[in-house]
């Protein structure tokens, strides 16, 4: 028996949301008095997993393979998942993690619960919590199946260190199955993903127009934070679709999350509930946000954010 | 070319949701059923394909009679036939199983499920097909291009897209971005005459046993009061959200 998780790295860094799955994953190895394997592809230096109480890592030697493969990834995780004799496997909520869970859950013969939170509240038989009706409300579902495949829900765990011994081995990326090829990979200029970031600045229909986005990127850029948007915004052709959060647009997840000009609609908000603090900036008291909001102001956008960008100047400055 | 769109009836993204029975069964009472809207998208792209390739078009829904008005939706907007499994949804892959016995039937090009439902947020069904099925599979799908032999599609990923190439036959799961909301047809007179002549045939369901099971529902808890702070003292909410909330 045995825990194992899929582990993601860009341009050779362990992707954070992975760290938290490490984390996640020593948790119910414990719980389960069991080991914690991890498994990276074509990361040269996986060191770093031994601190967050991994007790062996199965590094993936993809040759120089440049893109993620759907096929091969999955292929080489339910081998590796079988010859370790694991019964839980534990993937990220990022895009490769939901995109891959249900393919290896398949190739392992496992049951697959995506938007797992927390700890699984029982192993025999595993009892998960999940948040479903985009976020709406959380499910308590159960497996029939003795092995499970958990897609975490990002950021809802938290990262802990535990340092350890880490044993390392190599081991062979699956041959390619599939007739699908990826020719490239295009990453937007923003400096920070709307999954990876801490902080998120999402602008809405208040802000009157495209011309006016300065406000948003210039608070985004003090903070370090990801650029959003509401429906209406993408819809109009104000910013692109991808920066669209919401119910039918990308779910958001981050520490902070500040609305500017922002009305609230039930959509925008269940897309955005996972978020941990939620601050609203609007000049109309009734928009739906305050009620979801746990700091709001209510204020011209154009007179508050300024301010707020030259405080935040001052503060970042010291 | 022929196409599957596989169809969710989901909740309306406006509706609040309630639960019944100890917290074992969704509240119905007062919610209006839709397409779910990744399914859409992905119904709107067929529509497309059937325009510019003369595409045949077939819906497919697993659920009881309650799904029938929306694929007379489906016919309305624009699909050849539909059909429905006859049986009660019992989780992703009981769902994948039922799409794939009928799916093998039939040598289709190209089948379109959602990114996710809105309702359950599985998000496995297209991929757990197309591993059924033994074909590729491409998720969180923006673009999807026919030319020639050869299959040019986009994927998006955290921070950007990814372009791929494939061919035939394929596994999709449809989100915004594949088609514009703009695009989205709304179905005409004439649409919802012609979905009445339509085939909706029914088709018995595969006796399997679920995988899994929900045991109860919950819902999160109420949220106390917003925090106003004085746009005149915005030193206010940045001590706020630097002491008390530790969010900066």
């Amino acid at each position: 028996m045995s825990v194992l998780v899929y582990i993601e790295s860009q341009d050779q860094q362990i992707k954070k949301s992975s760290l938290e799955v490490a984390a996640y994953g020593r948790a119910v190895a414990d719980a389960m008095d069991t080991s914690l394997i991890a498994v990276t592809f074509g990361l040269a230096d996986s060191d770093l997993l031994s601190h967050y109480g991994v007790d062996k890592v199965c590094n993936v030697q993809t040759e120089g393979a440049a893109y993620f493969n759907l096929s091969r990834h999955s292929s080489t995780l339910a081998r590796v998942a079988s010859e370790e004799e694991a019964t839980v496997l534990i993937v990220s909520g990022s895009a490769n993690g939901r995109y891959l869970g249900p393919a290896v859950a398949m190739k392992f013969e496992a049951t697959y619960f995506s938007n797992v939170i927390g700890l699984p509240l029982s192993f025999a038989p595993l009892k998960v919590k999940r948040s479903c009706f985009t976020n709406k409300a959380f499910s308590y579902s159960t497996s029939h199946k003795e092995k499970v495949v958990l897609s975490l829900a990002a950021n809802t765990y938290g990262i802990f260190e535990k340092k350890g011994n880490m044993d390392q081995v190599t081991v062979q990326y699956a041959p390619n199955a599939s007739t699908l090829e990826v020719v490239s990979e295009e990453k937007s200029t923003q400096q920070v993903s709307i999954a990876d970031a801490e902080i998120v600045v999402s602008g809405g229909r208040g802000l009157k127009g495209p011309e006016n986005w300065h406000l948003i990127e210039d608070l985004a850029a003090v903070l370090g934070a990801a650029t959003a948007c509401s429906k209406p915004v993408s819809d109009m052709g104000w910013r692109p679709h991808s920066e669209h959060v919401g119910q039918t647009g990308k779910p958001v997840a981050s520490n902070l999350y500040i609305a500017i000009g922002v009305s609230g609609a039930i959509q925008h908000l269940a897309g955005i509930n996972s978020s941990k603090i939620k601050v609203i900036i609007n000049n109309d008291p009734e928009a739906p946000f305050f009620k979801a909001a746990d700091y709001g102001v209510v204020g011209d956008a154009f007179e508050v954010v300024p301010v707020l960008i030259e405080k935040l100047k001052t503060l970042k400055g010291n | 070319m022929k196409i599957l769109v596989c169809i969710s009836q989901v909740p309306d993204t406006t509706s609040k949701i309630n639960f019944i029975e100890d917290n074992k069964a969704f509240d119905n009472q007062g919610i209006t059923y839709v397409i779910n809207p990744n399914d859409e998208f992905g119904l709107t792209k067929s529509i497309k394909l059937q325009q510019q390739e003369q595409a045949e078009v077939v819906v497919a829904s697993v659920g009881d009679a309650s799904a029938d008005a929306i694929l007379r939706k489906c016919l309305a907007i624009g699909a050849d036939r539909a059909v429905r499994i006859d049986t009660l949804p019992q989780d992703g892959l009981y769902v994948a199983h039922q799409l794939a016995s009928f799916a093998a039937e039939e040598a289709f090009d190209l089948i379109i499920t959602g990114r996710e439902s809105i309702d359950y947020n599985g998000g496995m069904v297209g991929a757990m097909l197309a591993e059924l099925l033994q074909i590729p599979f491409v998720t969180n799908c923006i673009y999807l291009e026919k030319k020639g032999a050869e299959i040019h599609l986009e994927r998006e990923i955290d921070g950007g897209k990814e372009k791929l190439k494939g061919e035939f036959p394929l596994v999709i799961g449809a989100q915004k971005g594949l088609v514009e909301e703009k695009d989205l047809i709304i179905p005409n007179m004439r649409g919802i005459m012609q979905a009445r002549q339509k085939p909706l045939t029914i088709r018995a369901a595969e006796e399997l046993a679920a995988s899994s099971s929900t045991l109860y529902y919950e819902k999160p808890p109420a949220k106390g009061p917003v925090k106003l702070v004085d746009p005149e003292n915005l030193d206010a909410l940045i001590d706020l959200l630097q002491n008390e909330a530790n969010a900066l």
